[in-house]
């Protein structure tokens, strides 16, 4: 019963809103349905074959026939003709209430949005205000002291809803506020009444007329309401009243009720489809909505697959090198990707493919360089190991065995006691990935709790005695602080220490350093070779960072648009890089080489790239 | 924690304090004069007087409402005009049945805008359009519509329940629950229509947050996730929904007890009004600001629960 107005879009309309809504099936109904309510009350006088107050003692409670179509009341009186003179008086009541809310709430909205001070603050609160008491409770209230007064009411309630026009109108204006475009208007000598007219209200026309249809629907709803207590104005006819009436005889003659229900219900369901429909249209017109950055690098990827595809191209292995050498703390095979494809599906029904045939393998205590530039598919495969690909995504085809295991083809179920104790996972942006609603205590115990079994003391001495190793120098403060209160450095030890909390036999970690100040991620990056070495991980290291790579890893695997294009011993990658985008990210990061050159896609003229060249990124990024 | 709780206590009290001066003055001064309008036009002007000064209604407005509000204070709001029935009894013995309907249809709103909300967010397609759809029409069909045609339905040709009449919870919860089982539905269909949107909106874009990812690469299976941290992530915009369909359903609460004919606040309220009672009808606004700065206080504390950012700032 109150007005409870709904998040809308702020945009300006472009095309008419009008033009499009008609090409909206349930916007069309819903116009033509209170296109002809409005006609035919205001064709009353016309249309009606009974003055809609003259009472008739032999036609009351009359059952509906010829001389009246839909019956009598309890007074004589033609339903139907009281039915569309209550028309009148219902429509007109409520869009006294739509005026006065919408003088009041814009006026307001527009002078406390765009003056700000005291008017602001004062505004606001009368906002407040206006929201704590029930329109119901304060509507009988002026009805005990001012009387009977249809008009009076819906005045008042226009009052009561103003704060939903203010609330939208400040909204906007605030943000547009500061725009630059109203800066230079303002600079170019514009009026203030000159830019609130053109700027800030072409602005919030479009969210003002779909809260209109709202409000109207609201008003109408509450008037009969009032009018259904029996507390309306008996010398006019509404829908409330004759709802009352058909209630009070609801034994005698059960349609009396039926009529003017049927009446507010349409009218306040098509006025809400209504604003439905035009907020779909306004959504629609805002252009195609901004893609994630995943989503847009998977499409890139995907866009570039048709070239990879007529290349054909085999990747370039590396074989390992003899066993002794480098890599000599690796032990049994781990994990094997065998022709793993990930593909998203698309609303009209394909599949974009982002990764194809992709292929590599991890040993034992062995770390293993997923690089590529953004786009390339290094993230999508990480995630596919994990079984955690964003929604649409699915694993198309291939393997993946872990430990004898197919772990594209376990359920969800045998999946998740893989992950965290068998397979963990460090994300790239340590802020975000922490759950802002609880401890960092709470977020690293409570998958110790339930991977391990771990009491809740046992799990709080491990998370202190995990947050002291990874290098926290008051672990015990840290455990009882919320994720907002740490820095991201701190935050980043944080996931590390949760991801090998289970003692992990495979550390999956996206781009760890990424998000991180120089001076931190050289730190970070000696606890995760220190961890590795203790726990004997194997580990993918997802990065786009050559420099990181020779630091770390044992093997590399170099992807382009989610494709393997070469792999093998980080030493003869880095001494005999056969791959021309191999050679290009190494360029990016050796010192003194020749200034790269042109960025190539795998051979093809790069002239049929439209995009602009990628800058790749140095060491440090 | 003590002080976010102190600042909003004091924040309550203030508003109570306000809407009730406000309510005072308006009632009291806005309606021309009030003891012609008790004895009637017919009346001579020494009877109007003799009314006006019987009530108190000659004074100045400040020294009245000066009156009013410390016997307010030791709970005392006065007696009505025309019953002469202590006011703070007539509203305090019908509070019970209103809240009683309220809070029911609150909390039952709540539960299945949760278990509806996570289910059209988490499966999205068809189930989502659905439940979308569903959404519009029960906000937008007005709650005493949906009573009225519960009532005709259930109770008028079915027979599975009474029609009107009222069972208090402490004389048989089951004659309770049979009583205010349409009255609760008629009244929560529109607020978990509402509620749904909200809870739908926010848990959709909660599950897009990378932590969610994170928090099952540890371990977590998909449920426990959603229900223990991307549902509390999630809840403080459904909870400041529900607070202001609370506060609707307290006016939505004055129809539905009229025609279930429940002895809730509704009623004393309609019968003050139509008469002119103010006592009465300042004791209802009252009433209902003090239940609305409660509901607001404990959603307050909710919000300060679920989001450690708000208590701690």
């Amino acid at each position: 019963m109150t007005a409870t107005p709904l998040a809308l879009p702020t945009t300006a309309v472009k095309v008419s809103l009008f033009r499009r809504l008609l090409t909206h099936p349930t916007g069309v109904v819903s116009l033509l349905v209170l296109f002809l309510v409005a006609v035919a009350s205001a064709l009353a006088p016309l249309l009606a074959t009974h003055d809609p107050n003259t009472a008739s003692l032999q036609d009351v409670l009359a059952k509906a026939g010829s001389e009246h179509l839909l019956g009598a009341d309890s007074a004589g009186r033609d339903v139907l003709s009281r039915l569309l003179f209550a028309g009148q008086f219902s429509l007109a009541g409520a869009l006294l209430a739509l005026s006065v809310a919408l003088v009041i709430g814009v006026t307001a909205g527009l002078i406390a949005g765009y003056y700000g001070g005291w008017f602001d603050s004062a505004s606001s609160w009368l906002t407040g205000l206006t929201m704590a008491l029930p329109g119901m409770v304060v509507l009988l209230a002026a009805r005990a002291v001012l009387g009977p007064s249809m008009w009076l009411s819906m005045m008042i309630f226009g009052v009561l809803l103003s704060p939903a026009f203010f609330r939208l109108v400040y909204a906007s204006v605030t943000a547009v506020r500061n725009e630059l475009y109203v800066d230079a208007a303002r600079v170019s000598g514009l009026s203030d009444f000159r830019i609130i007219g053109r700027h800030i209200l072409t602005v919030v026309r479009a969210p003002v007329i779909i809260q209109s249809a709202m409000v109207l629907g609201i008003a109408i709803a509450i008037q009969a309401g009032l009018e259904f207590l029996g507390l309306g104005d008996l010398n006019i006819p509404t829908w409330g009243s004759m709802l009352n009436d058909g209630f009070i005889n609801i034994f005698k003659s059960p349609t009396l009720v039926l009529w003017p229900s049927l009446m507010i219900g349409l009218v306040c369901i098509a006025l809400t489809l209504l604003a439905n429909a035009m907020r779909d249209e306004l959504e629609r017109s805002r252009g195609p909505v901004k893609k994630s950055r995943k989503a847009a690098a998977a499409a890139a990827a995907a866009d570039a697959e048709g070239a990879a595809e007529k290349r054909g191209a085999a990747a370039v292995v590396h074989p390992d090198e003899p066993a002794g050498a480098e890599n000599s703390n690796a032990g049994e095979l781990l994990l094997e990707v065998t022709d793993l494809g990930v593909g998203y599906d698309q609303p009209d029904g394909s599949t974009t493919h982002v990764v194809n045939h992709v292929g590599l393998t991890v040993r034992r205590g062995e770390v293993h360089g997923l690089v590529g530039e953004s786009g390339s598919g290094k993230t999508q495969t990480a995630f596919s190991i994990l079984r955690l690909l964003p929604q649409g995504g699915r694993i198309t085809g291939g393997s993946i065995f872990f430990e004898g295991k197919d772990l594209a083809h376990l359920s969800e179920k045998e999946m998740t006691r893989v992950r965290g104790k068998r397979i963990a996972y460090i994300p790239q942006e340590p802020m975000s990935n922490l759950d802002g609603a609880f401890t960092i205590g709470s977020q690293l115990t409570e998958p110790m709790r339930v991977c391990l079994g771990l009491s809740k003391a046992e799990a709080r001495n491990r998370a202190l005695a995990l947050l002291a190793k990874v290098g926290i120098p008051n672990p015990e403060r840290t455990f009882n602080a919320y994720p907002h209160q740490v820095s991201g450095g701190m935050a980043q030890r944080v996931l590390i220490a949760g991801a090998v909390s289970c003692e992990p036999d495979l550390l999956i970690a996206d781009e760890p350093t990424t998000a991180l100040d120089v001076t931190v991620q050289a730190e970070v990056l000696n606890l995760l070779r220190e961890l590795q070495d203790e726990l004997n991980m194997g580990v993918i290291l997802v990065t786009h960072n050559f420099g990181v790579v020779a630091d770390l890893c044992d093997r590399v695997t170099v992807m382009q648009t989610g494709r393997v294009v070469e792999t093998g011993p980080v030493r003869a990658i880095f001494n005999n890089a056969q791959h021309p985008y191999t050679r290009q990210l190494l360029d990016a990061i050796l010192e003194d080489t020749a200034p790269r050159g042109q960025y190539t896609t795998a051979g093809h003229n790069p002239a049929e790239k439209t995009a602009e060249p990628k800058e790749l990124k140095g060491v440090t990024s | 924690m003590y002080r976010f709780v102190l600042r909003r206590l004091f924040a309550g009290v203030l508003l109570l304090f306000v809407i009730t001066t406000v309510a005072y003055l308006m009632l009291y001064a806005g309606g021309g004069d009030i003891a012609r309008r008790i004895v009637g036009p017919t009346a001579s002007d020494a009877q109007v007087a003799l009314k006006a000064s019987q009530l108190g209604l000659d004074r100045p407005l400040v020294v009245q409402y000066w009156d009013w509000l410390t016997s307010a204070l030791t709970g005392d709001l006065g007696r009505s005009w025309f019953t002469g029935q202590l006011v703070s009894v007539g509203v305090s013995s019908r509070l019970s049945v209103t809240v009683s309907l309220v809070l029911g249809a609150v909390i039952i709103a709540a539960l299945i805008s949760v278990v509806i909300g996570v289910w059209a967010a988490v499966r999205r397609g068809w189930v989502d359009r659905v439940v979308q759809f569903v959404g519009v029409l029960g906000f937008a069909i007005p709650g005493f519509l949906i009573a009225l045609g519960l009532v005709s339905l259930f109770a008028l040709n079915l027979k599975w329940f009474k029609a009107t009449g009222y069972v208090p919870i402490s004389t048989s919860f089951g004659g309770w629950a049979a009583t205010v089982t349409l009255p609760i539905i008629a009244l929560s269909i529109g607020c978990i229509a509402a509620v749904v949107q909200q809870v739908r909106g926010s848990l959709i874009d909660a599950l897009r947050q990378d932590y969610v990812r994170t928090l099952r690469a540890r371990g977590l299976s998909f449920n426990r996730v959603v229900y223990k941290h991307v549902l509390r992530n999630a809840g403080g915009p459904a909870l400041a929904v529900l607070a202001v369909q609370f506060i609707g359903l307290l006016g939505g609460a004055v129809i539905v007890e009229q025609i279930f004919a429940l002895p809730g606040l509704g009623q004393i309220t309609v019968a003050a009004t139509g008469q002119g009672d103010i006592p009465v009808v300042m004791g209802v606004v009252v009433a209902t600001a003090a239940i609305v700065v409660t509901v607001n206080l404990i959603i307050d504390l909710a919000q300060g629960w679920l989001n450690p950012k708000v208590r701690l700032s």
